[in-house]
């Protein structure tokens, strides 16, 4: 059973979304964790890099794998989780402790289209 | 074993081929031959070369190669295996790789280094395309009109199939030109410059300034190299450029008619991400030993597909053992002779050309082994007298100068049966 | 083989040489030639060892290693055949190994008749009507082609064809040298029975489209029975059919690419052509193409003048441009061309066939222990998806009432690690990614029938033990010189360099 926690906003892609006021903060879930095994590196924007919903912002990589990052929104990044370009076996120790980048929203109303952690366990099927 | 596959013959197996594909002709091929045949055959087509005392390089570069390295290189170990993916059988070839990488680092002053590409001119147009990813968004390289032509030819044939818009950076005196790249870097949108460090005028070029005049501009500066001559000239790494390439045929490699050779290519620590082809890295095994493996390899094409960083899949492995075996020979000391012998014999012979009269001083720069001359009688003649008496030198050069080299290999006798040939021919 | 734990910096004493050179009339020389500015601040730090300290580290080095000289290697994909002695000698012939690339033709006449020959042989044995022997690898022959592909297009004007189709069975190198090429990758999609779904490649032709890549026989080793039907669609669309030639070997003698409409394609001479992989290269990847595409070939290229002669045209306006150095990895084309004159119009009729025999007979022999996915005749070599027994028990309660704890199965990752134990090289696994376990297996037609026997009871053996002992495999390899390696940590921070360590 992967963790799932209330209250955040989940995209199909298997990335997770805190929302603080106008700025979204994105990590990937334990599914998505679990799915890569163990994560060597986190390929992510610098600060002041627009990304745009559901358009590629970054990638996680195992050993014999890449995975790429989808953004649930649209905006400008603001910052970037720098501890994981040292230690990105955070990313699999905790996946929602650990988030990626946070992302200044362009259009809020896009986290509409996000599902909510019932959806997101469904969708997983567990 | 027809039997257990269940069919009456071997045309059976080819029964999911539309019958109009299997060809029934007899292939156009000659009779089998024996392998005696095989070796005189070779034997008589080896005398139709002519083996000749070499006194040019261009980008190949006839240095001496000691027993020891074909000796080593060619044990079965080696040459038969593929590309180490079993680590826990192929230590022998992940170990030979990692020292290959860290000889590259050190002879270069960079930090990483991947384990080899085919040839230096590919692995140039490989930065080309490394430096695009590396700036994101930006389309223009510029090559320094003093590159090699064969570096010149292929980056730009890449160039032109990847989207990348190519300009060129004047020389002036033999040297690229500080204010040419200057001004090609004000039009903006340079992804990468590249340099080379001594050039094909044989120039070893005063590269001060021009990686801070790249980056100043948003630019990776790439510097394309002659391995050999970076035990004795300043290196790439303190020069400031980012990204390091050239040819390592030079450390060892027979000519062989220009292949097999091997490229090599080095970048910052930044870049690691962006480097193309294979790498090796330390690790150790389940008892804690210390081992060897191929890593990063998310970044490749087995995995990223038409998102990895380069297309790549092989390295020249082999021909990067002749380097590992080469440079382990000869250490600092003996890299530095190679270049100190053939510096001098060099220099002798061009001031034994200027001698004779036949020949105009082009170019007032320090160089090591190769250099430029204008001749006062055609070019095409003079190459041609050489040849008559068993020599390849003076190659005609895109300015109408001629270019020599000289290696640790020549003589000093072969040198002034040189210059009595030219004295002798009606030029 | 035993484990050597030596890196040659560490054999390293200052002072200590291995070379021999007469310098003494240069001595300090440098010094009065290149300026400070110039010169290299720092001594570089190559190790300082003798001749003899030399040869026994790389010696060590090899005795860690394991060849096609050392055992049966039966690398999916890889075309691991043996690699004849005799064109190892006439290779390194210093009639060959002394030849400057620039060499003026009249000098290097016996070079330059190999090139025109063997481009004369490949072409007779493929069906394509010219190549090129410029680029030095598969992937470096696949990008040459797709420019060749390009430059057709562009020539005729026809600026849409940007998106080249490839199917999701190919290696991962085909939508990375379109790429590398400036082309966009769209995927089609392959059939249950592993085959390319013709279906789905009609929609997406169109004139945007400048090609198709093919593998055939494909990844899994199955031949494209519907190439006929493909070649026409492609055509029809005015695309072109490229033909990746990595598995050519089972077709070699029987069947050839030009007949089945490939327009383009390209070689991989250290497989189909025996020459020795090197530890990774050099290889070679010559490009041969129809008669209508000849005039966009790289240069340079060789070609014969009514007197006999042998001459280099350089570059032309219609070329595709310059892919290498000079011409290509000449030495290895020397092997090629000697093992192609060994085989000889007769013995080539046997190669493709014997290859394909010993592929379908290990298959045969093993699917009672592995999963065969696709129940087919294979070509050169075919995949299964891991084994049928992998052992795996479930949590249960003994009849004590302890519990027993779940046993997790053998995959296919220690199939492979028990496989070194046994002195096989591993199948190639996990490709292509069709399957979740996939073994891929190519016998390659210079294995005798004792040797493939062994192969296949040592394989049965594993399944076996597999389903009696699992943890067995998992702690496999157990008999080579270092055990798994950690390869996440080798990830997560690199060491790349002595003195990063």
């Amino acid at each position: 059973m992967s963790k799932i926690i209330n209250g955040l906003k989940y995209s199909e892609t298997h990335e997770w979304v805190k929302i603080e006021g106008d700025i979204a903060i994105i990590g990937v879930t334990d599914y998505a964790q679990k799915e890569m095994g163990d994560i060597t590196y986190v390929d992510m924007p610098d600060a002041g890099e627009v990304v745009e919903k559901e358009e590629e912002f970054g990638a996680l990589e195992s050993v014999k794998a890449s995975s790429d990052l989808f953004s649930p929104v649209s905006g400008t990044v603001v910052e970037r989780n720098d501890a994981l370009e040292d230690a990105p076996e955070l990313v699999n120790e905790d996946p929602y402790g650990n988030w990626i980048i946070k992302v200044q929203m362009r259009n809020p109303a896009e986290l509409d289209e996000l599902m909510d952690a019932e959806g997101y366990r469904d969708m997983i099927g567990e | 074993m027809l039997d257990r596959v269940g069919l009456p013959s071997l045309e059976g197996l080819y029964s999911d081929v539309p019958e109009r594909f299997i060809y029934s002709k007899e292939y156009d091929l000659p009779e089998a031959m024996t392998e005696q045949q095989i070796r005189e055959h070779f034997e008589e087509l080896c005398s139709r070369n002519s083996k000749l005392k070499i006194f040019a390089g261009a980008g190949a570069y006839d240095h001496y190669t000691p027993a020891v390295v074909p000796y080593l290189a060619s044990r079965s170990e080696f040459s038969t295996a593929y590309t180490p993916y079993q680590a826990e059988i192929s230590q022998g070839t992940l170990r030979y790789i990692f020292e290959y990488q860290s000889l590259i680092c050190e002879l270069t002053g960079m930090d990483i280094s991947n384990a080899s590409m085919y040839d230096g001119p590919t692995a140039a147009a490989e930065a080309a395309m490394m430096a695009l990813s590396c700036t994101k968004r930006k389309s223009k390289v510029l090559l320094s009109e003093t590159l090699l032509p064969q570096v010149r030819e292929v980056v730009r044939t890449y160039a032109g199939y990847h989207g990348i818009e190519i300009g060129m950076i004047a020389q002036k005196d033999g040297q690229t030109s500080a204010e040419a790249l200057a001004e090609a870097l004000e039009g903006g949108d340079v992804a990468g410059v590249i340099l080379p460090s001594i050039n094909r005028f044989g120039i070893i070029e005063d590269l001060s300034g021009f990686a801070d005049a790249a980056h100043a501009a948003g630019a990776v500066a790439v510097c394309y190299c002659d391995p050999s001559a970076l035990a004795v000239v300043r290196t790439p790494g303190e020069w400031g450029f980012d990204i390091a390439v050239g040819d390592g045929q030079s450390l060892g490699l027979p000519l062989c008619y220009g292949g097999p050779s091997v490229g090599f290519m080095a970048c910052r620590k930044d870049y690691v991400r962006k480097l193309p082809g294979r790498i090796v890295g330390q690790s150790v095994d389940a008892q804690g030993k210390r081992c060897f493996v191929l890593t990063l390899q998310a970044r490749e094409q087995h995995i990223r597909r038409e998102k990895a960083t380069s297309n790549i899949c092989s390295n020249q492995s082999l021909m990067a053992l002749y380097v590992t075996i080469y440079l382990s020979l000869m250490g600092p000391a003996g890299l530095r002779k190679v270049n100190e012998v053939s510096a001098f014999k060099a220099h002798s012979l061009r001031e034994k050309l200027l001698e004779t009269g036949l020949f105009e001083n082009v170019f007032d720069k320090p160089f090591l082994k190769e250099f430029v001359l204008k001749p006062l009688c055609d070019p095409n003649k003079l190459h041609k007298a050489l040849l008559d008496k068993g020599f390849f030198g003076a190659l005609p050069t895109e300015e109408g100068y001629v270019s020599f080299c000289v290696t640790e290999k020549r003589s000093a006798g072969d040198i002034d049966k040189l210059i009595e040939t030219l004295k002798e021919a009606q030029l | 083989m035993k484990y050597y734990d030596k890196l040659i910096f560490e054999l390293s004493k200052e002072g200590r040489c291995g070379f021999s050179l007469d310098g003494k009339a240069s001595e300090g020389y440098l010094e009065s030639i290149i300026p400070q500015a110039l010169a290299r601040g720092s001594k570089p730090r190559l190790p300082e060892v003798s001749e003899v300290d030399v040869v026994r580290h790389y010696t060590n080095l090899s005795q860690m290693n394991f060849g096609v000289d050392t055992g049966f290697y039966p690398l999916g994909s890889c075309t691991m055949k043996y690699n004849p002695k005799i064109n190892e000698e006439v290779a390194s012939m210093s009639g060959f190994a002394a030849l400057h690339p620039l060499q003026d033709e009249e000098s290097v006449q016996g070079a330059l008749e190999v090139y025109w020959k063997m481009e004369k042989m490949l072409s007779a044995i493929t069906g394509m009507s010219a190549f090129t022997l410029n680029p030095c690898a598969g992937a470096h022959g696949e990008l040459t082609g797709l420019m060749i592909m390009r430059r057709y297009h562009l020539l005729r004007g026809d600026m849409k064809r940007t998106k080249v189709i490839v199917p999701d069975s190919a290696h991962g190198t085909n939508p990375a040298s379109a790429a590398v090429c400036g082309l966009d990758v769209v995927v089609v999609k392959s059939k249950e029975n592993g085959l390319v779904d013709v279906e789905d490649l009609k929609p997406l032709l169109n004139d945007e489209i400048a090609g198709i890549m093919m593998t055939n026989p494909n990844t899994l080793g199955l031949f494209e029975s519907e190439i006929g039907e493909i070649a026409d669609l492609v055509h029809a669309c005015g695309g072109l059919l490229y033909y990746d030639g990595a598995n050519m070997n089972p077709l070699l003698g029987v069947v050839r690419p030009g007949d089945m409409g490939f327009d383009i394609m390209h070689l991989n001479l250290h497989k189909t052509f025996s020459t020795p992989h090197g530890g990774g290269g050099p290889g070679s990847g010559p490009v041969g193409v129809a008669t209508r595409l000849e005039k966009c070939l790289p240069g340079p290229r060789v070609i014969q003048a009514e007197d006999g002669k042998f001459h280099i045209e350089h570059i032309w306006e219609e070329s595709a441009g310059r892919v290498s150095s000079f011409m290509g990895n000449f030495g290895i084309i020397l092997r090629a061309y000697a093992y192609i004159l060994s085989l000889g119009k007769e013995h080539i009729l046997n190669a493709g066939k014997f290859a394909t025999l010993s592929a379908n007979y290990i298959k045969e022999s093993l699917k009672d222990c592995y999963k065969l996915p696709i129940e087919r005749i294979c070509k050169h070599e075919f995949v299964f998806d891991g084994l049928i027994n992998d052992g795996a028990r479930p949590a249960s309660v003994a009849e004590d009432g302890t519990p027993v704890e779940a046993v997790a199965g053998a995959t296919t990752l220690d199939v492979a690690k028990r496989l070194l134990d046994y002195g096989f090289h591993a199948p190639t696994i996990y490709f292509p990614l069709l399957f979740h376990q996939t073994i891929m297996i190519e016998p390659t037609e210079t294995e005798s029938k004792e040797t493939i026997d062994a192969f296949i009871d040592v394989m049965r053996k594993i399944a076996a033990e597999a389903a009696e002992n699992p943890q067995l495999l998992k702690g496999a390899p157990h008999n080579t010189p270092i055990g798994r390696p950690d390869e996440t940590q080798a990830a997560r921070h690199p060491i790349l360099k002595y003195w990063d360590c």
